[in-house]
């Protein structure tokens, strides 16, 4: 089973990214389970979610502490949460952020761990140039496909449009997109370095 | 057809195929989306004949229901927490009167302290109340569950409560396998009331009964919940027979046989329990959990049943009965009499405090060397209550509790779990 912990603030589709994610692993064939950790939600406040994706049907009803992968769709929140907490050594982190590690300060932590699966996205900004709209949820699934394997870019398509639809539903698929090609190339990058 | 959905979808999409005739739901919080979604079918036009009927409080939404299902309608409600204690005197109303109206609870907890996180208070304050009681442990179950309780309802004409876990369920995202219309349509048959306020053969519902009869009328609404006893597992056969699923039923036991320890408990936590009780079972433990489904009526002969060749039962619950400890626990132990074995309370999960292997494993062991409390609150944070107890002692203006222990507690808005 791979948990997967979603880390954001309310207003940036944390949730609906978590229930994406889990709606790509089923058209994928799998079991998924998607959950919010349930509070009073306010715009801006630290939101977390969850998604768990399996072989099996999946029982397990309690938060995720040791995830095998994170989301940050917030550099903000590096040094107010513990967004680190529990994750695997080998997991993947992908955040959203223009900066390098170096930059967001968290180099020490990012040192430890595999290169090739840390990744960062400029989602905040392919979501302006294909949506319009800063909302970098389904961007980051499309990056989040490519560096780790675990769900295809044609299932977070899928996905969104079942969540969205007309144009909204098409700039995110065409963010997603270009998320899913330039992690490809960051990854390639890393690995010849 | 397999369908990725969130579990409040779920059970409107089960409730509309049951073909309501009058759904009727005060919409603000403690809702969930399952009546907004059959909102937007019946605005649709989807449900018609359905009449949606946005009321000024719980209170009114079960009087409605009361009306609706007098006059002949397949009624359903939907509420939580203390929407549900708003509308209390209705609800045994409801029961009292015969009235086969489903309800959804999405169980919260119940303040003071305010809280809107899971716990089974709601439900478990209403287990008297002459409702049929059915806890789901998955969403599947949920949605399988709203299907029988319009059936088993109808058939005993009393009122069914479909209690599914606020938030673990209602918002989570999992597989569901949703029936088709003809399915729902070939196990559900047309309302058919056992009474009826019809102008052309006039009659009164809800008369006022003294003492020369009193205690009949309300033997029966027990009897009527023996009756069911006897239904619910019929119900389940066949349901099993059109929708190709074991769902509902009285119990589910889960790796019983042989077992030396067996928990009990209901609702989602079932599903955590299960797989802890697979690493026990792997490491050698004789273990079992034993999920409870009808909870009203109780199904004494079929927990004894499971439960006589045990040492030692865990009752594992979301509730607290303040003064003596366990709610579920003090109607097992009814169906234990006269049997000797050891048995632990243990509440957990109050408020929505996350229930997780890793405490269940360790609560465990302690049980099977029966060095468990006989009443135990799980992950309780001994040190914050000696500190307020000592500041009451201390002082006589100690101030309020729970804002005491909030800031003892401190930030947790940084908190995963």
């Amino acid at each position: 089973m791979l948990q997967i912990r979603i880390h954001g603030r309310g207003g940036q589709g944390v949730v609906t990214a978590a229930e994406m994610l889990s709606i790509a692993a089923f058209l994928q064939g799998k079991y998924s389970q998607a959950f919010p950790s349930f509070g009073s939600e306010r715009t801006g406040a630290p939101v977390v979610s969850f998604c768990r994706i399996s072989d099996r049907e999946i029982r397990l009803r309690e938060p995720i502490m040791e995830p095998d992968a994170i989301i940050i769709q917030d550099p903000t929140l590096l040094h107010q949460v513990d967004v680190f907490g529990g994750l695997k050594l080998a997991g993947h982190v992908l955040i959203n952020t223009s900066h390098s590690f170096d930059k967001l300060g968290i180099a020490d932590i990012i040192s430890e761990r595999r290169l090739e699966r840390m990744c960062t996205l400029p989602a905040n900004e392919l979501a302006m140039k294909y949506v319009g709209r800063p909302m970098p949820n389904a961007v980051l699934l499309g990056g989040f496909a490519a560096l780790t394997g675990i769900i295809k870019l044609e299932f977070v398509a899928a996905a969104v449009r079942e969540k969205f639809s007309g144009k909204v539903a098409e700039g995110n698929i065409a963010a997603a997109t270009a998320a899913y090609d330039l992690i490809q190339q960051k990854i390639r990058e890393k690995v010849h370095a | 057809m397999l369908k990725q959905c969130e579990g409040s979808h779920a059970v409107a999409s089960a409730v509309a195929m049951c073909r309501p005739e009058v759904i009727c739901a005060y919409p603000i919080s403690p809702q969930t989306h399952i009546v907004e979604g059959l909102g937007e079918m019946v605005k649709s036009g989807k449900l018609a004949p359905c009449e949606f009927i946005n009321v000024e409080s719980e209170f009114a939404a079960m009087s409605v229901a009361i009306g609706a299902s007098a006059a002949g309608a397949r009624s359903y409600t939907a509420t939580a927490s203390q929407g549900l204690l708003f509308m209390v005197e209705a609800v045994y109303n409801a029961s009292g009167l015969g009235l086969p109206i489903v309800m959804t609870v999405a169980n919260r907890a119940i303040g003071a302290p305010i809280n809107i996180w899971n716990d089974h208070s709601d439900s478990m304050s209403q287990r008297d109340c002459g409702w049929i009681q059915l806890f789901a442990e998955n969403n599947q179950e949920a949605l399988d569950l709203h299907i029988q309780a319009f059936r088993l309802g109808e058939e005993l004409s009393l009122p069914v409560m479909v209690c599914m876990d606020g938030f673990i369920l209602t918002h989570a995202y999992e597989r569901v396998d949703m029936p088709t219309q003809e399915q729902v349509d070939a196990y559900l048959p047309p309302f058919v009331p056992r009474q009826i306020l019809d102008p052309a053969e006039p009659v009164s519902i809800g008369a006022m009964v003294g003492p020369e009869a009193f205690t009949e009328v309300r033997y029966l609404a027990h009897a009527k919940q023996m009756q069911a006893l006897e239904l619910i597992p019929q119900h389940a056969a066949e349901f099993q027979k059109i929708f190709g699923r074991d769902s509902g039923g009285l119990v589910r036991p889960y790796r019983c046989e042989d077992a030396e320890t067996i928990v009990v408990a209901l609702g989602s936590v079932l599903g955590t329990l299960k797989d802890t009780i697979d690493e026990m079972r792997d490491a050698g433990h004789k273990i079992g959990v034993l999920g409870i489904v009808s909870f009203r009526p109780f199904p004494l002969q079929a927990i004894r049943e499971v439960l006589k060749d045990a040492k030692r039962v865990v009752v594992l619950e979301k509730s607290l009965a303040v003064g003596i400890g366990g709610i579920v626990s003090t109607d097992v132990r009814m169906a234990l009499s006269g049997l000797h074995l050891h048995g632990y309370t243990v509440i957990a999960g109050l408020g929505g405090r996350a229930i997780t292997k890793a405490s269940l494993h360790k609560m465990l062991q302690q049980a099977m060397r029966d060095e468990l409390e006989h009443v135990t609150f799980l992950d309780l944070d001994h040190n914050l209550v000696k500190r307020h107890l000592e500041r009451e002692k201390q002082k006589r203006r100690s101030g309020p509790m729970a804002e005491n222990i909030l800031r003892d507690v401190g930030v947790v808005a940084a908190r995963i779990a």
